[in-house]
């Protein structure tokens, strides 16, 4: 995960009893690029922790990734570092 | 019942339908279509003209479901929402048309591309359906103990078949 001080805003996916475990992993395979391993790490987060940081950068950039996370249906929100 | 979808040719999909499923998708996705409208969008026309939308979340569950909040923050959300919700309007309007020009009884052969608009609009119809019947994520062990003549079953069972459907899709996309 690229948390860089210098980019201290953060995508997050939350869990919701819809959205399937593998349509979540393919989501993030396909909008992130990130390996299966990885997608399907985040997703396990998503479901029993009931979130996980998808991914970090400008307040810009994840204003765009949680939109198009939106366009897939998955719930999704911009968050500031803390 | 529907196998599912296999992968095609060339990257897309193929699966079989017939005329019952046929109908059931079409209708919940005029459905789709029907809830999701391109506007309302601003009163101001020209903040219309520049497809600047909405501010405040819908009050609709299913439609608040499709179109969640941005930020935990309410301007700042207002002001994403703005910006953003009539173009994701447009996004799922688009893939709920073509999977309605796509869906025929007999074989449907998709491209990969109109593989990924069914993906989201069965995801959006699901996600609608799902809202409205406040499922939970033991859906599918909840309708196995469900006696038939529960109000309830013949809608849980279309989900728990849209369900099906969107997993398939997923695994022959890969």
């Amino acid at each position: 995960m690229d948390v860089r001080p210098d980019l201290p805003w953060l995508t997050i996916v939350w869990n919701d009893p819809v959205n399937l475990m593998s349509y979540v992993t393919y989501v993030f395979q396909a909008v992130f690029g990130y390996s299966r391993e990885k997608a399907e790490k985040l997703m396990l987060d998503v479901h029993h922790k009931g979130r996980a940081v998808v991914s970090s950068g400008t307040r810009e950039e994840m204003e765009r990734d949680v939109q198009i996370m939106h366009s897939y249906g998955l719930w999704a929100t911009v968050q500031k570092q803390s | 019942m529907s196998s599912g979808f296999k992968p095609g040719r060339e990257g897309g999909v193929i699966a079989r339908f017939d005329a019952a499923e046929v109908s059931i998708l079409r209708s919940l996705l005029s459905q789709i279509l029907e809830l999701v409208e391109p506007g309302p969008g601003s009163d101001d026309p020209l903040e219309r003209a520049l497809g600047i939308g909405p501010s405040e979340q819908p009050t609709d569950p299913v439609l608040a479901r499709l179109f969640p909040s941005a930020y935990e923050d309410h301007e700042l959300s207002a002001e994403f929402r703005r910006y953003t919700e009539t173009t994701l309007r447009e996004g799922k309007r688009a893939d709920a048309r073509t999977m309605l020009d796509s869906a025929a009884p007999g074989t449907v052969e998709l491209t990969r591309e109109q593989a990924q608009a069914w993906m989201r609009a069965l995801n959006d119809v699901r996600l609608a359906l799902g809202t409205r019947l406040e499922v939970t994520e033991e859906i599918h062990d909840e309708l196995a103990g469900m006696p038939e003549d529960d109000p309830r079953y013949p809608a849980f069972v279309t989900y728990d078949w849209l369900t099906y459907l969107q997993d398939t899709l997923v695994r022959a996309l890969w």
